[in-house]
């Protein structure tokens, strides 16, 4: 076995120091090869969240509201035809829940997508498919003028069996991006 | 040593999660399924052969007193390329996974093995002790995530074969990875004895 270096005070520090810049330099270069590609994903997830959201339409136009960041869809004549909003809510079992929400031009809800979430698998993690159109729970097509409330809260969303936190935080992202829709529809 | 023997040692003799039992927290938090489990295993088996080939390069020139802080930089530098590499090119793995890579810097099968293999063995055998210990804890994790997510959903590797996903949800959930490892470590030790 080779012998080991003495454990003085300038070889500490020598291999320490050393170690610890080649470590960075590394992962400097790695940072710098991954960084385009990781733009480039979340980007490409986010577009195609607004596309599966939307009603069929001819032109995005992207801005934000109150800071949130959001696409408007107009169709071939100019008219607004619906809004994708990112939207999230803290509520969420496991943290915060984050998705993409359209509206259509009535306010409608129609669709959604969940960028992020950190809910129980096998519980509060199915809200990716449970509002969606044609299951339990489906939210697409109403509108959340009135304040989309689960069952449970006196509202007509039917809430995942087991995971009625998730539940609230779902119609609470709804329920924030009908605001921002609104205010961005008053600034028309 | 013999390189059979190592090869053994990581596989069976002293898999890390049936007969060492380190590495709990991954091991339990990301079997939710089965590709869950596998990614999570293959993740930690190259950060372990990495870390495993560096230290013991490097184990001559490292003095005693600093040794532990030296090791933690090697691997979380390894852990934060495997995180920026997979955020890159797996965004999808990264969405479910994303949470545990960082802590793989404070798994214990990965400090453990640079403490107790690396830092004593030349590199040919803390090559293999790292790839094979790393594969070891692969095939442990993927078997825990098949179990739960056949029990839980009725899928094995998200094939589905009982039409529908209402399994029995407690084995998704925390208390389920217990039961599961659990009787899963009994049932390779009892294995173990017999041979």
């Amino acid at each position: 076995m080779a012998k080991k270096a003495k454990s003085s005070l300038i070889n500490m520090l020598l291999s320490l120091t050393v170690i610890a810049v080649v470590a960075a330099s590394a992962l400097a270069f790695v940072s710098g090869v991954t960084e385009e590609p990781i733009a480039q994903a979340q980007k490409a997830k986010k577009e195609a969240a607004v596309k599966a959201v939307l009603p069929t339409f001819d032109r995005l136009e992207e801005t934000t509201i109150d800071e949130v960041p959001c696409t408007k869809a107009y169709d071939a004549d100019g008219n607004l035809v619906g809004m994708a909003i990112e939207s999230k809510s803290g509520k969420g079992f496991g943290g915060n829940l984050v998705a993409m929400v359209g509206l259509d031009a009535e306010g409608n809800i129609s669709g959604y997508q969940i960028l992020e979430t950190a809910e129980t698998p096998g519980l509060g993690a199915k809200a990716g498919e449970w509002f969606q159109k044609g299951n339990k729970g489906d939210v697409i097509g109403k509108n959340p003028a009135e304040g989309l409330k689960v069952k449970k809260d006196g509202g007509d969303v039917d809430a995942i069996s087991g995971s009625t936190i998730t539940s609230r935080a779902f119609c609470e992202i709804i329920n924030n991006a009908y605001a921002i829709y609104q205010k961005g529809g008053n600034e028309q | 040593m013999k390189a059979v023997d190592i090869i053994k040692n990581g596989l069976i003799k002293e898999n890390p999660t049936w007969v060492l039992v380190l590495g709990m927290c991954p091991t339990l938090a990301t079997t939710t399924s089965a590709i869950n489990g596998m990614c999570m295993g293959l993740a930690t088996a190259f950060v372990l052969l990495m870390s495993n080939i560096v230290i013991s390069l490097l184990k001559s020139v490292i003095p005693d007193k600093v040794r532990i802080p030296a090791f933690i930089v090697v691997i979380a530098t390894f852990v934060t390329v495997v995180q920026l590499v997979m955020q890159a090119y797996l965004p999808d793995l990264y969405a479910t996974l994303g949470l545990f890579i960082p802590l793989i810097v404070v798994n214990c099968v990965v400090l453990g093995r640079a403490e107790a293999f690396a830092s004593k063995n030349n590199v040919w055998h803390s090559l293999l002790d790292g790839l094979f210990m790393g594969l070891g804890f692969t095939w442990a994790l993927t078997l825990v995530g098949m179990v739960r997510e056949m029990l839980g959903g009725g899928s094995i590797f998200g094939y589905n074969f009982i039409g529908g996903n209402d399994g029995m949800l407690l084995f998704i959930l925390a208390p389920g990875g217990f039961v599961v490892l659990g009787y899963l470590m009994a049932l390779v030790k009892s294995f173990q004895k017999k041979s």
